[in-house]
């Protein structure tokens, strides 16, 4: 084994590195699917204690279907507008992702506005997350999910001002698809939620 | 994609060459639309079904429920997250598949075991008035 011939021809900045690509997408993914396992834990929480009404209201008397339906077209409409500033980003139009960045926010604020107003009318009502065990993992759920959300927003108003000032370099670009899924799954738990917590809550 | 588009002193550029591959998949108006109609019937779909009281066994609608939210969920999966087999080698799909796997037993368990621990553990099943004798006879 030459040494120095091993030097001359050793080579430390390859034209394609080893590592597979879209790298961040994988890892991102990895972690959202560990946050599923999260989700699952308090789905199951709440598949066990979602009848111990102790004595309390039950989700057929407390839950407001048209404000769920309401709720659930917010994020349907604002997963569609996220697609829409993924397709203005692919044509590197700054000002269109932008906007329809914007739009996804709005309807994320919405979402979660009328989520506090519902959490609000609930403990007003004397249905607060200590009411009951159905409350407790109820509130538990729901609101991890609208924390899910609340730190999406934030994610999302960071993204906006990095591409405001840098435009869609490289690193936003990967930004914006990681927060892209984040959205997303946001949306599929969401499905999750609306179906076991408040369709069959109310059956 | 949209390599040419990178201001070069990007300051992992000498990293990254030209392969900028980190972007994400490539997605389509039609792909979005087609995920956001699917979305909207099979959603609207089950609200009606509990609102308007369509089904009145509850067994039936809460399995009907429960298929609309797979359903959904794939699509959702397949129009909006991009995934297939191909996506990261196959690896994406992978990771997905087991935590599937992980999440139905976790949960299915979970449901099993405490029902079970309910029905078992209620103070006032003595021996004498249990409702499966036989059951409660082979209980270690």
């Amino acid at each position: 084994m030459s040494d120095t011939h091993a030097l001359t021809t050793r080579a430390y900045h390859l034209a394609h590195e080893p590592h597979p690509e879209n790298g961040t997408a994988l890892g991102f993914w990895l972690y959202l699917m560990s946050d599923c396992l999260i989700f699952a834990a308090l789905f199951a929480t709440y598949g066990v204690l979602g009848r111990s009404y102790a004595g309390g209201p039950t989700g057929a008397e407390l839950f407001d279907l048209p404000l769920v339906a309401l709720n659930t077209a917010f994020l349907l409409l604002s997963s569609i507008t996220f697609g829409f500033a993924m397709l203005q980003k692919q044509q590197n139009k700054v000002g269109g992702t932008l906007a329809w960045l914007a739009i996804t926010g709005l309807f994320g604020l919405c979402f979660l506005g009328l989520e506090l107003y519902e959490f609000h009318h609930l403990i007003h009502q004397g249905a607060g997350p200590q009411r009951s065990a159905f409350l407790s993992a109820f509130f538990t759920l729901v609101a991890t999910h609208g924390l899910h959300v609340t730190f999406g927003l934030v994610w999302l108003v960071v993204l906006m001002v990095q591409i405001a000032r840098h435009g869609l370099i490289h690193e936003n670009q990967r930004r914006l698809m990681c927060l892209s899924m984040f959205w997303h799954f946001l949306d599929v738990v969401w499905i999750g939620v609306f179906t076991f917590v408040y369709l069959m809550g109310v059956l | 994609m949209s390599a040419s588009h990178t201001p070069p002193h990007a300051h992992d550029a000498h990293h990254h060459g030209g392969h900028h591959h980190d972007a994400g998949p490539h997605s389509t108006l039609s792909g979005y639309m087609v995920g956001f109609v699917l979305s909207v019937i099979l959603t609207a779909i089950p609200f009606w079904l509990v609102m308007g009281k369509v089904i009145a066994d509850k067994g039936t609608l809460a399995l009907v429920l429960g298929a609309f939210a797979v359903a959904q969920v794939l699509v959702h999966m397949v129009c909006f997250l991009h995934m297939n087999g191909k996506v990261e080698g196959g690896w994406t799909l992978l990771s997905t598949l087991f935590t599937v796997v992980f999440v139905a037993v976790g949960i299915a368990g979970t449901l099993w075991v405490m029902f079970h621990m309910n029905a078992n553990m209620m103070p006032t099943h003595a021996p004498g008035h249990a409702h499966t004798p036989a059951a409660e006879q082979r209980a270690p």
